[in-house]
């Protein structure tokens, strides 16, 4: 950004400038101003005069539509994920459940605030409809994307809702991949909700609201907080690192090639249930990375692990970021130049039946451990048309010491599988087909 | 009896009637057939017109649903006299809408959207009339909420007298085991009524301070002092002039209790207190912690809850009946969580034998009625 923002930073005194101070007059005399404008207060709407397409940020990202948003959405760069048990047994409690959260998405989504009066425009002697933190911050791109876990259909022997028949064959229980070290409280849950933003204050408002309207009928599991992308899934981003310093999502599927994404992420007709048709298959791990040891590795060493080299992100086999890896390439002593341990082989979709995954996984920091090792590795993520083609084909070709030589230097303790249901329309709520 | 003007205020306020009357908002632009749902005003912005889907408004919170069916970016203004914002919405990108809620007083205003976000914009004048908010008084329903209260009050206080009393006396006599039974039994007492000690100062934390928020240079007296001597210690050394203080402190909190019943509005917010008490210090085991007795209070807390809410029950059954069924739903739901842990001879299981799993049953049970019950003050507040 540039002159637009010294001017304003300057109390340079634009029209629109005297404009912003008007308001606040008038709010200090007894009127009341919020809602989606309060988004904005603090942003200048000076430089919206000047540039009538402002911030991207403040252009809030569509939440209707045939898919959900926050899957091909380009990734934003902060996630707050959070797992819910649902701790009702009854249906209709669940529906208004997700038509509630339905309701506060749409608003928070869109940049204004949760229920009818929002943060501060309610009577003064009950609690304010929404938490207020997001107060003066745009949009920021935030999506909530919805999914369904395997205990939501049935948990333990019990079908609590009447939707035992209806779990997809795709949501499966994904087994045990050699080296995990699953730790129960961060694994499962009966409804995941992703919440992306550029903002992790409007991310954390995000989840934050959605829990207080869940008391009651759900319960948080546990909840992550993420920053920097790992991957990119638009070809209009830059490809981000992850917390290893390398180059992470170069290959990833990006929304623009939308042959890969039909292919590969959504659900089609006669792929399972009619109720997931236009939907997509969601998994997270959270992976632990033994970041110190790590970075006791040479640099060698490092990308001789990945595959590919720590700068420019170019396969080890030569090029830049971008060009096709060879793995037929051998170095002058005979050895495959891309190593057949490495990560970026072992996941490539030649050595996984052409599989591939659409991934929007986020580094984290739990800050430090007890020892002084930084609690943090990457909270991965990806979405699917089928986990059993797709997720647990690549990680069964990745899992075990003697496959992927990263193994060492990472552990995966969380794990998560969830259904997410189409998109939803103008009205309607999330996972409305489900339940008709 | 609902005293006529409850009703009339409902109807004439409209959207006045703050959170919960939202319910009443959709009935009253229903009424009037004025579209929109909940009353809100559609307001349709293309790159050359601008139309509201009414313009008479009632005084009061009034939400704008601004649609951008123009190709430009917009925003939407309310202007009072001489272009004074009440409230604006900026950039709506073509396709989308936003939502502006403002309170507007009766007075004429204009509506103005800006296709490109700039000049004065395609304006429509908005008449806004209609009575502004009661302010909470005395009403003959509130009252009898308060005078019920105040006979349950009086009831716990005989009793924490009394038991007060006798947990005294076995202190005093250096009977450990006795007073060791006594202790949680005195603090049911306590416990059922602490919205209305909360309100005399330092006596509330004169008997019932815990011991890390005792304050530098001031002692650490009441209940749990003597708790940390009988658990922690096994006997009464030195407690006698604790336990003469704290007899002394409840029986002055109880005589200023006589004095200064609580309102109606006082006891709405004292049944969420309770209940936000049994989440920050019950649910950690920080309260007895010496003891471990938590789920004595855990339940004396929830029972001097229901107990407010059963006193103003009248006026919210009138002004809210789903929100009176959930909340009987979800106490219900709590307390059987709750009841799980107690003993055959009504004693309860000590706090430290519960699971992580069993307390977090347990603290969701809790928020589940909380979040409903922060809304009975709004209730009261409304009935008027
Ligand atoms: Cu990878």
């Amino acid at each position: 950004m540039g002159a637009s923002d010294d001017d304003r930073e300057g109390g340079a005194v634009a029209p629109t400038g005297i404009r912003r101070r008007t308001l606040f007059g008038a709010a200090g005399a007894g009127a009341l101003a919020v809602g989606a404008g309060a988004g904005y207060l603090a942003r200048g709407s000076a430089d919206a005069a000047e540039h009538p397409v402002a911030d991207p940020d403040a252009v809030p990202v569509d939440f209707a539509g045939e898919h959900q948003a926050g899957v091909t959405t380009p990734a934003q760069d902060r996630l707050h994920f959070a797992a819910f048990d649902v701790i009702t047994d009854s249906r209709d409690d669940l529906v208004s459940l997700l038509q509630d959260w339905t309701d506060a998405a749409r608003d928070m989504t869109a940049g204004n605030e949760v229920g009818k009066f929002g943060a501060v425009a309610g009577p003064p002697v009950v609690p304010p409809e929404d938490t207020g933190e997001a107060l003066g911050l745009p949009a920021s791109q935030l999506t909530l994307t919805i999914g369904f876990g395997r205990t939501l259909f049935a948990k333990d022997g019990k079908d609590r809702f009447g939707l035992a028949d209806r779990r997809p064959e795709q949501l499966v229980d994904l087994p045990h991949f050699s080296g995990d070290r699953l730790e129960p409280a961060i694994c499962g849950g009966d409804i995941a909700i992703q919440a992306c933003a550029n903002d992790p204050q409007v991310a954390v408002h995000a989840i934050r609201n959605l829990a207080r309207i869940a008391f009651g009928r759900a319960s948080v599991r546990y909840s992550q907080l993420g920053f920097g992308r790992t991957s990119s899934t638009s070809e209009a981003q830059v490809t981000p690192r992850n917390l290893f310093g390398f180059k992470d999502g170069t290959a990833n599927i990006k929304l623009e090639d939308t042959d890969t994404v039909e292919d590969f992420v959504w659900a089609r007709s006669g792929d399972g249930p009619t109720w997931m048709d236009g939907g997509t298959y969601l998994v997270t791990r959270k992976i632990a990375m033994r970041i110190e040891t790590w970075d006791r590795e040479s640099l060698e060493g490092q990308q001789g692990i990945i595959g590919r080299a720590k700068g420019s992100g170019g396969p080890m086999s030569g090029g830049d970021e971008f060009e096709p890896l060879d793995f037929a390439a051998n170095s002058r002593d005979g050895e495959p130049m891309i190593g057949e341990q490495s990560h970026v082989r072992l996941a490539h979709p030649d050595f996984n039946g052409g599989a591939k995954l659409l991934r929007r996984g986020y580094n984290f920091v739990d800050g430090s451990d007890q020892l002084g090792r930084l609690a943090a590795g990457l909270f991965f993520i990806c979405y699917q048309r089928d986990p059993r083609e797709q997720f647990v084909r690549i990680q069964n070709n990745l899992a075990g010491l003697t496959a992927d030589l990263m193994n060492e230097y990472i552990v995966h303790i969380g794990s998560g599988i969830f259904a997410c249901p189409p998109g939803v329309g103008s009205t309607g709520y999330w996972g409305e087909s489900l339940f008709t | 009896m609902t005293p006529p003007h409850v009703r009339a205020t409902l109807g004439a306020a409209a959207c006045l009637p703050l959170l919960l009357g939202a319910v009443a908002c959709a009935t009253d632009s229903e009424v009037e057939g004025s579209g929109g749902e909940n009353g809100a005003i559609d307001v349709t912005a293309s790159d050359d017109s601008c139309s509201l889907s009414r313009t008479d408004l009632d005084a009061g919170p009034n939400t704008f649903n601004v649609t951008n069916d123009g190709s430009r970016v917009t925003e939407f203004y309310v202007y009072a006299e001489g272009d004074r914002i009440m409230g604006e919405v900026e950039n709506i990108g073509p396709g989308l809408s936003r939502k502006l809620v403002v309170d507007l007083p009766a007075d004429g205003y204009e509506g103005a959207c800006k296709p490109g976000m700039v000049g004065d914009g395609i304006r429509a004048d908005i008449d806004v009339s209609g009575e502004p908010a009661k302010d909470l008084s005395d009403s003959a329903e509130l009252k009898q909420a308060a005078d019920s209260y105040e006979r349950y009050v009086q009831s716990q206080t005989g009793a924490l007298v009394e038991k007060t009393d006798d947990f005294v006396a076995a202190v005093k006599a250096g009977d450990v085991d006795k007073a060791k039974a006594l202790f949680p039994v005195a603090r049911t007492y306590w416990e059922r009524i602490e919205p209305v000690a909360e309100k005399f100062g330092d006596l509330d934390p004169a008997v019932d301070e815990r011991e890390p928020d005792v304050e530098p240079g001031s002692e650490f007296t009441g209940y749990h002092r003597i708790e940390k001597q009988l658990w922690v210690a096994g006997d009464t050394k030195g407690m006698g002039p604790i336990a003469d203080q704290l007899q002394t402190d409840i029986d002055e909190i109880v005589r200023l209790a006589a004095e200064s019943p609580l309102t109606a509005l006082e006891l709405a917010q004292g049944s969420k207190n309770l209940l936000d008490e049994v989440a920050t210090g019950k649910i950690t085991g920080e309260e007895d912690e010496f003891s471990h007795t938590d789920l004595w209070d855990f339940k004396a807390n929830i029972e001097g809850s229901k107990a407010a809410i059963a006193a103003i029950r009248p006026v919210l059954e009138e002004q809210d009946p789903d929100l009176v069924a959930l909340l009987d739903e979800r106490t219900a739901a709590l307390e059987t969580e709750l009841n799980q842990y107690q003993n055959a001879d009504g004693t309860w299981k000590s706090y430290d034998e519960l699971s992580k799993a069993q307390i977090k049953r347990l603290s969701d049970a809790v928020a589940a009625v909380s979040e409903p019950i922060s809304q009975v003050a709004g209730v009261v507040s409304e009935s008027v």
